[in-house]
């Protein structure tokens, strides 16, 4: 038992860390349709900013949030240099378009910063709760506790501002959101930074735990994607729980089944779900309008 | 002569809005049978079903006799029956006598490595489509257009070039949704000849149309669909008598046509 | 007399071919030649998925290591002769493909785009984990094809560098005749079609997921032989060939130079193939460079960079 309950605590934690990519797509997937593949670099982005700023002698907690501007502004910019300028372009271009940025911000991180393994130290150090028997670092409740709060802000977000209704109304419907007044530009521009903000901070919050380095937001954006499609593309619920079970699948198979091969099962039950409920858990399904 | 086309208490809800709701009818061939009604009454819908890109929620589809409800669209394709649609399903990156050639696609293909390795038999099925697509064109009068690319012709004209890849499969049914929608007045009437020359030749036509004119000149039978009911049916004559379609439908552009 | 773009493609492929080699100063332009070759042939082949089919694949390097690993394993290790294991690493590609994708190609966009970004990945940690078999992260030795040797009995006196410019050009000449069959043909039009529109392409009668899987068969052969090809002539081989970067390099080739044209693929090839053996200060920047180059060409140049420069051509000499 003290072995299960080991796997799912650390389960979790990067499912915690999952979620947290899976919300930010979320974010910039129900404002504009568009599945952003550098989200994983502004999990990179967030620890990497943060690791150099708190190297330079600032304290954790600023350079933390000098990380997460930063990155909200990254994330502003690629919306206004690379997504708005090809918007109405064909899926497949998007996904280059995505695919690059991530690419470009992995080849800059590898410049401005370098090309090691990094990490600084947890928020409340580094001696484990025994619960149960099996053993949580403070990180790790940081990082779920990161994970629920962003969560809950989102849902009050959409459902109790003015703001986040507008958001909502464009991801519906973005010529009648223009047509009663909604500025769709500016929620775009909100998405991205809100949305890189996010990941960004998931990248404060797991970098003491899973280390960090320039090329770490392919397989988290892998991951967190997966994450989002088990739950339902669109849903913020859905990105919750899909990131948590896909943490905890991940979990058990590293320790039930083969370390090695934990990526590959995480990745095959997604495909299954695919397959079997396209829609997701949360999701709506889609009619084909012609 | 036997129904072609029979439908029978064909139905579909999307996310419970009950968008077609028991609706039923049948097409001979040489028919013309037009579905008309408001926007939004459910004729798309109803087209989307019997052709096989909608699963009908309830109801039958029965073509030539076999039940072919919600099969899909390449197999209803075989069994002849073809299509246009209402917002142009135009392949915009090909040249317009591709277009007219992928019509041909059931008599044209064969083994992909006759194709790969471009052996005769491959070479003569394309020829053979070609001279086919070529005929269709002149026939709908885009002959002159066969070389440019699909995307940049007009509106009209692609109206048009749909009708002929719809041709090209030499249906025994062929649904038309809005085939003179923002053509002119002579255009309208091309296509009108056109639809009535391909009846004659045995075919059963389906036509949703919002031009009165056209569809009480040209069609058989009529069926009229009101918040996807069918709410009366007949010939043109007595549809356009029927007070209940006058009240949901007909009431302003019957009066406009009495007018004009 | 008019050629037909069939044939022109093939004419200028062929003399770019043929008439490189004048103007090599040294050797070394050899294999920086037969490099554009293999990446141009797995490029070919993206053209047939992306260009004609408009589907995407992040995962076609898996294939890649598939053709490549099946030379260095089979003659060695299951004692296969070495000119049999390119055409069985093809036929595994294909079969594998055939399952992958009759599932997978139900998927559309960003579904299909992740899906075969996880099959790639999925291929590169066999590659990495199983290393009894495929000698793991540092790599695997390729036993010698014979192929050089044999030119030799038959007269022809090439390094092995020359021997492989021409061996990879013949086959990148014959990939392209296959691939612009293709285009006019009944499939080609099939694939072209349901790119334009499947709603239409299914009521015209084509059979979707057949001729999407099609394509995404063929294309897969055409990654596996490039694969082969580069571990034949490498005599060495990591994972790095079935690899996300590579994988990505591949898509990218395609578009640079305009995914609807043989020729236009090729060229995208060459130039990002170049690009690194010819500046080294390349290395540095690469992914940075390869980054920008997929925004920019996606952002300004859509159709690719050959037929806009082609465009430019022909808009002032009209």
């Amino acid at each position: 038992m003290p072995e299960l309950l080991q796997f799912l605590f650390s389960g979790l934690t990067v499912g915690a860390v999952y979620a947290l990519v899976a919300l930010g797509f979320t974010i910039i997937y129900n404002a504009s349709d568009v599945v952003n593949f550098a989200q994983g670099e502004f999990v990179m982005l967030g620890g990497m900013i943060t690791v150099f700023a708190h190297a330079a002698g600032l304290p954790l907690l600023l350079a933390a949030g000098i990380a997460i501007a930063a990155t909200a502004v990254i994330g502003v910019a690629l919306n206004k240099l690379a997504i708005e300028p090809a918007r109405g372009a064909p899926v497949v271009s998007l996904i280059i378009i995505t695919i690059g940025a991530s690419i470009f911000l992995r080849g800059v991180a590898s410049l401005v910063f370098d090309k090691q393994i990094h990490r600084f130290p947890a928020f409340s150090g580094d001696a484990p709760f025994r619960i149960g028997g099996a053993t949580i670092l403070p990180q790790s409740l940081w990082v779920i506790a990161g994970g629920v709060a962003v969560f809950i802000a989102l849902w009050l977000f959409f459902t109790r501002t003015l703001t986040g209704k507008a958001v909502l109304a464009t991801s519906n419907n973005r010529l009648a959101a223009q047509l009663v007044g909604i500025n769709t530009n500016w929620v775009m521009t909100l998405s991205f930074a809100l949305s890189a903000a996010i990941g960004a901070l998931a990248g404060v919050l797991a970098t003491p735990i899973t280390n960090t380095s320039y090329d770490v937001g392919i397989a988290l954006a892998l991951k967190g994607f997966a994450a989002a499609m088990l739950g339902g593309m669109g849903n913020p619920k859905g990105a919750l729980v899909g990131g948590i079970l896909l943490g905890i699948l991940e979990a058990l198979t590293a320790g039930y089944l083969s370390s090695q091969y934990k990526d590959a099962a995480a990745f095959i039950v997604i495909l299954l779900v695919l397959f079997i409920m396209p829609q997701g858990l949360f999701g709506a399904r889609q009619t084909e309008r012609v | 002569m036997s129904d072609l086309l029979r439908v029978e208490n064909l139905g579909i809800s999307f996310g419970g809005l009950r968008a077609v709701n028991q609706v039923g009818f049948s097409v001979k061939p040489g028919e013309i049978l037009s579905v008309i009604g408001p926007n939004g009454a459910g004729k798309t819908t109803l087209f989307n079903m019997i052709s096989g890109i909608y699963m009908p929620g309830d109801g039958r589809v029965v073509l030539n006799g076999d039940d072919v409800t919600g099969m899909r669209p390449d197999l209803l394709a075989r069994r002849g029956l073809s299509r246009t649609f209402q917002n142009l399903q135009i392949f915009q990156n090909m040249t317009v006598l591709d277009n007219a050639i992928a019509g041909y696609h059931l008599t044209e293909s064969g083994s992909l490595l006759a194709d790969l390795f471009r052996l005769p038999g491959a070479r003569a099925r394309v020829r053979a489509a070609r001279e086919g697509a070529m005929a269709l064109l002149a026939r709908v009068g885009l002959d002159r257009a066969a070389e440019t690319e699909a995307g940049s012709l007009s509106y009209g004209k692609l109206k048009r070039l749909e009708i002929a890849r719809a041709l090209a499969l030499d249906p025994k049914v062929l649904l038309l949704d809005e085939p003179a929608a923002g053509c002119n007045a002579v255009e309208t009437e091309e296509i009108d000849q056109m639809i009535a020359e391909v009846a004659r030749s045995g075919v059963a036509i389906l036509l949703v149309e919002h031009d009165m004119k056209m569809v009480m000149r040209i069609s058989s039978h009529i069926v009229v669909l009101d918040h996807g009911e069918k709410i009366a049916e007949g010939d043109p004559a007595t549809v356009s008598r029927d007070p209940q379609v006058i009240s949901a439908y007909l009431g302003t552009e019957a009066a406009e046509a009495a007018d004009a | 007399m008019r050629l037909s773009p069939r044939a022109t493609t093939l004419l200028v492929l062929a003399v770019l071919i043929a008439l490189s080699p004048l103007m090599f100063p040294s050797n070394f332009y050899y294999r920086v030649g037969s490099l554009i070759f293999m990446n141009g042939l797995a490029v070919t082949g993206m053209v047939i998925l992306i260009g004609y089919a408009g589907q995407i694949s992040l995962g076609h390097a898996g294939f890649s290591g598939i053709g490549a690993y099946s030379c260095a394993i089979m003659p060695v290790q299951w004692g296969i002769h070495p000119l049999l294991a390119p055409l069985l690493g093809a036929a595994i590609s294909a079969l594998l493909a055939w399952l992958v994708g009759r599932p997978i190609l139900r998927l559309k966009g960003y579904y299909l785009a992740v899906a075969t970004l996880g099959f790639g990945i999925l291929v590169y940690m066999v590659l990495m984990n199983e290393a009894a078999l495929t000698g793991g992260p540092d790599g695997i030795t390729v036993a010698d094809s014979g192929l050089p040797d044999l030119a030799e009995a038959a007269g022809l006196d090439l390094s092995n560098s020359q021997f492989w410019y021409w061996m990879s050009g013949l086959v990148l000449l014959a990939g392209a005749w296959l691939a612009l069959n293709l285009y006019d043909s009944p499939t080609g039009r099939a694939l072209r079609a349901l790119h334009g529109s499947e709603v239409a392409a299914r009521t015209v009668g084509v059979d979707v997921a057949r001729y999407k899987l099609q394509a995404f068969v063929i294309s897969a052969v055409y990654a596996s032989v490039a694969g082969s090809l580069l571990a034949l002539q490498n005599k060495f081989i990591t994972p790095d060939v079935a690899g996300y970067m590579h994988s990505i390099e591949l898509v990218t080739m395609t578009v640079l130079g305009g995914a609807h044209s043989v020729l236009g693929a090729v060229f995208g090839a060459a130039i990002l193939t170049m690009l690194p053996q010819v500046l080294t200060v390349f290395a540095e920047y690469e992914h940075l460079l390869l980054g920008l180059i997929m925004m920019l060409v996606m952002i300004f140049l859509r159709d690719g960079l050959l037929p806009s420069l082609m465009r430019l051509i022909r808009g002032k000499s009209e």
